[in-house]
């Protein structure tokens, strides 16, 4: 027998102190991140890593070693994550999140914004109109959940009554309640969601949330409660307004990109909208919490209706300002899908 | 080419041009670690809550009541995102339920996992799920029977999406763009040809026709039941081969030696075989 050792196992011989080297490395890094390592061995890790990719080519043509060869691939598949992976930490990523990607997120979408907030003050509009020339029309437009007893019939002091939030609810939970179960929590995640279906239900629903804000304004507005009205929705309003407004865009912004795709295929340019409408729903989310809160707490606590239209304005020029306003793109930008 | 790939074998080129042949996890494994990860927030929860209650035997008994209900509502709503985002954007893109299932959250284009990407995944989870699932938990004003059903439904359905399509992928993973794969540390165990090259090896000598009855697959089949050393499988599997091959067996011969040393052989064949550019299936590959 001319030789008794098998090539593939001198082969292993040979390299298994590098494998095992950057595989302590590893561990050391998966643990502690980064920092854990000196200098010498964090630049000796991408050395280490392609000699192991290496490896994996080599045993892949030459070894029948299966152990060797399922250990390789892990090892490599793990140092793959770690080299080519991100080196800052989750903190400051959620900091970018939130001073970076989040707005520009916004900004992206500003033409289905627009889009859809032409469709909210259409609604509002035909709605005021239709039942302040018919009061009837408001039964066709409102929910009766939603209304509760605030139609037509009403006196203007049982209407003026209902502005009146004070000591209502003292109670936390109902201020949580509040931002979770709100009909427009809800509102929010079907206008995006249906987007899927080419926007069109996206675009109903938003019609309808005009419509059922116009008609509301509509019948407070014939006992010359308009004003306190504005005061009492706006407080909040704004900012769920404006939450409901991101949600259909984002919604449209899907729905559009499935049904012109353009020349790419419909999954990977579903992918680049997904991560668009993604970062915006997830801010959607934050702001239908702020409404909440000032739905619950502020309200309440507040009674004067020039200051809650003081509120309103300045939470309507406060989200504008954090969306809209132009800002310098972070150094990092690295990490970014660009495409 | 992933259809050529047997099961859930999914081709993963690095930018060195290596293909890293990265395994989709199971949706049970999934399952499993999103429940792992939903008992660590609940008892997180539970404990913050018995805290609160312990705080309240000094009075105060409606304050910390309604502490706890807040808690619930609003802790779980924070709690939850904050722990998915925080650990699937740390270097192992794994939360502790999932490094306990080993897998990992991994960009389908294989370049880095990106914040985005994590962010929308994690934002669809709130949509697929836990919303829906609240209108159902929670009748509120406006939320009545049938919008319940929706929910249901609706979480129903993004629950078992991952079934239903090749790379099980949640709605979340699809717009993100991500995949949830297996990512094992493996030991690097001892090479089973190593007993061959000693002394054994030299009284064992085998025809070219002998080591031609198996290929590959046989191998490393052999290589599993030499590393098990169960010895009735080895007795077992070491008669077998001997009436294939039609060996006759030594005075003092045991049946471990016999298969290591047939182990070493063949494979040493078959490699020579593969440098020459053939790999040898199984048996029944003639080429």
């Amino acid at each position: 027998m001319a030789e008794l050792i098998l090539k593939s196992r001198r082969f292993r011989e040979e390299r298994e102190d590098d494998w095992r080297k950057l595989e302590r490395l590893l561990g050391r890094m998966e643990k502690g991140g980064p920092g854990q390592l000196s200098d010498d061995d964090l630049l000796a890790v991408p050395v280490l890593y392609r000699a192991a990719l290496s490896s994996l080519s080599v045993a892949r043509a030459t070894s029948l070693d299966r152990a060797l060869l399922d250990y390789l691939e892990a090892l490599c598949a793990r140092a793959y994550f770690m080299v080519y992976g991100v080196r800052t930490s989750p903190w400051s990523r959620i900091r970018r999140f939130f001073a970076y990607d989040w707005p520009a997120a916004v900004q992206g979408l500003w033409r289905e914004t627009l889009a859809a907030l032409a469709i909210l003050i259409l609604g509002a509009v035909v709605a005021y109109v239709l039942v302040s020339v018919d009061p009837d029309w408001f039964y066709s437009l409102m929910p009766g959940g939603v209304a509760q007893g605030r139609d037509p019939t009403a006196s203007a002091e049982a209407l003026r009554a209902t502005l009146n939030d004070a000591g209502k609810h003292t109670q936390l939970l109902s201020i949580f309640a509040t931002f979770l179960f709100t009909h427009n929590a809800q509102v929010a995640l079907f206008g995006f969601a249906l987007g899927f279906a080419f926007g069109v239900p996206t675009a109903f629903l938003q019609l309808l949330n005009g419509c059922m804000l116009g008609a509301l304004v509509a019948v407070f507005a014939a006992h010359g409660l308009g004003w306190e009205l504005g005061g009492w929705l706006m407080i909040h309003g704004v900012t769920e307004l404006f939450a409901v407004t991101l949600a259909s865009a984002a919604g449209f912004h899907i729905g559009w990109t499935v049904a012109f795709p353009g020349r790419r295929r419909r999954v990977d340019a579903l992918v680049d909208a997904g991560k668009r409408t993604g970062a915006v729903m997830f801010g959607v989310l934050i702001m239908l919490f702020v409404a909440g809160v000032l739905e619950g707490v502020g309200r309440q606590l507040i009674t004067n209706t020039l200051v809650r239209y003081a509120i309103a304005a300045a939470s309507g020029a406060i989200w504008t300002a954090f969306f809209y306003l132009p800002r310098a793109v972070p150094a990092d930008a690295g990490g970014r899908a660009q495409r | 080419m992933s259809a050529a790939e047997p099961g859930w074998t999914r081709q993963f080129i690095t930018p060195e041009g290596v293909d890293l042949r990265l395994e989709i996890a199971p949706f049970g494994q999934r399952a499993a670690a999103f429940l792992i990860d939903a008992l660590i927030i609940v008892g997180v929860l539970v404990a913050l809550s018995l805290l609160c209650l312990l705080a309240a035997l000094g009075g105060h008994n409606e304050i910390a009541g309604q502490a706890v209900v807040v808690l619930w509502l609003l802790g779980l709503f924070l709690l939850r995102n904050a722990y998915f985002l925080f650990f699937e954007m740390s270097p192992r893109a794994a939360t502790p339920g999932k490094r306990a299932l080993k897998i990992r959250v991994a960009a389908r284009d294989g370049g880095a996992l990106t914040a985005t990407s994590v962010f929308a995944r994690n934002a669809m989870r709130e949509i697929e799920i836990f919303l829906p699932a609240t209108f159902l938990v929670v009748q509120h004003q406006g939320v009545d029977g049938v919008l319940a059903l929706l929910g249901l439904t609706w979480t129903g359905v993004f629950l078992l999406f991952p079934l239903f399509n090749r790379d099980r992928l949640r709605l979340g993973d699809l717009v993100a763009g991500t995949w949830v794969v297996m990512a094992p540390t493996r030991r690097l165990l001892p090479d089973m040809a190593l007993a061959a090259n000693t002394y054994a090896a030299a009284r064992f000598e085998f025809t070219a026709a002998q080591l031609d009855a198996y290929g590959v697959k046989e191998l490393q089949v052999l290589e599993d039941v030499l590393r098990r050393r169960h010895m009735e499988t080895i007795r077992g599997v070491a008669d077998r081969i001997r009436v294939k091959i039609g060996w006759m067996r030594g005075p003092d011969e045991s049946d471990f030696d016999f298969l290591d040393a047939y182990y070493a052989a063949l494979r040493r064949r078959l490699e020579q075989l593969m440098l020459l550019g053939r790999r040898r299936k199984d048996k029944h590959d003639r080429g």
